[in-house]
């Protein structure tokens, strides 16, 4: 999932300084199962604004709201019939579905109420961890299922490097060297000769060195 | 016992503090309540065997939220005793009613109904899907 965490109201607060009205969107998506900005979440935010702009004598309405997805046209265009009662957008999606937002309705001033952080899983409940970078170009198969891209701090596509120390990375002792769990992955499926193939220069032209990406299915497409 | 406390409490109950989301904490802020106390099990009690720790939690949360927003946090507490705890609830309650009388009113004012604003399900004709 898309993981995402909430951003202090003290940083939301300055962006509805005038507004009337403002609509708390939250997403039933990645966003909800990370608990940031899920119905949940919305009603925390909307209550916290509510409480706020009460004690400070402001007639401002707090509206909810939390559409199936935040990034696909079909649902914000359900906000078509009520989104005109409103002076601004707190959207809780993650980055997509804010930026998806304020594509769809031009006029409206839509602000994020969450940072997007990563791709990544959650190990426990109230702590998730990065596992995914969207290279573009996985090589999972020839990692044994551990991302070096997404898990190595310096993205090594052969490692591990001389900061590895008893399984940890050097950067601290909370940081996994990814390089480490690969070998100990491949030594439990008894593949370790695929340690000894050297990985070819990745064609980082797939990730955002390439600029802003697309994916295109002719055969699915409208 | 036939023990008193405070009449501005008004006491609901849930069956368990874990029940208590902390949307409802701030529920009762929005709609006008001074102060909210959470009485939940001993720790180590719990029916449910954790439910008084997310409480706990919740309550730590939101009580640090209240504080921030200025509403002030000391309106919010959570105490810990048993159903035969009388006089600790007794104790607890008159602290909790001290701490509201010392912090003043609900900066918000008096209980208010939900916003005026339609929410997307009160609002006719929301399934409509225009181009």
């Amino acid at each position: 999932m898309i993981v995402a965490e909430r951003k202090p109201i003290e940083e939301i607060l300055p962006w509805l300084e005038g507004a009337r009205s403002v609509l708390v969107l939250g997403c039933n998506e990645c966003v909800t199962v990370c608990e940031a900005g899920g119905k949940k979440e919305v009603g925390m935010l909307a209550s916290a604004l509510r409480l706020l702009f009460a004690k400070e004598g402001r007639e401002v309405n707090v509206g909810e709201r939390t559409l199936e997805r935040q990034c696909d046209p079909e649902y914000l265009d359900e906000l078509r019939d009520t989104i005109d009662a409103y002076d601004a957008v707190v959207s809780l999606a993650c980055g997509v579905g804010i930026q998806f937002t304020a594509e769809r309705y031009p006029s409206k001033p839509v602000y994020p109420g969450v940072n997007t952080c990563f791709m990544g899983a959650a190990l426990e409940r109230g702590v998730w961890a990065e596992r995914c970078q969207g290279c573009g170009q996985c090589l999972l198969a020839l990692t044994g299922a551990v991302c070096p891209v997404a898990r190595c701090a310096k993205r090594l596509l052969n490692g591990p490097c001389g900061g590895s120390s008893a399984g940890k990375c050097e950067l601290g002792p909370e940081v996994d060297c990814a390089w480490q769990l690969i070998i100990d992955r491949l030594k439990a499926l008894g593949r370790m000769e695929d340690y000894e193939r050297l990985i070819p220069v990745k064609d980082w032209s797939k990730d955002r060195a390439g600029g802003p990406r697309k994916v295109v299915r002719e055969d699915v497409r409208s | 016992m036939r023990l008193g406390y405070p009449e501005s409490i008004k006491i609901i109950r849930v069956p368990c503090t874990g029940k208590v989301d902390a949307l409802h904490l701030m529920r009762c802020f929005e709609r006008g309540a001074d102060g909210v106390i959470v009485v939940g099990c001993r720790e180590g009690d719990c029916h449910y065997q954790s439910g008084n720790f997310r409480a706990r939690k919740r309550v730590a949360e939101v009580a640090g939220l209240l504080e921030r927003l200025g509403i002030g946090g000391e309106r919010l507490r959570m105490v810990n005793l048993s159903s035969s705890d009388a006089p600790l609830f007794v104790k607890a309650a008159r602290e909790i009613h001290e701490a509201v009388l010392a912090a003043g009113p609900n900066p918000v004012g008096r209980p208010r109904r939900p916003p005026a604003v339609p929410t997307a399900s009160e609002t006719p004709g929301k399934e409509v899907i225009r181009p």
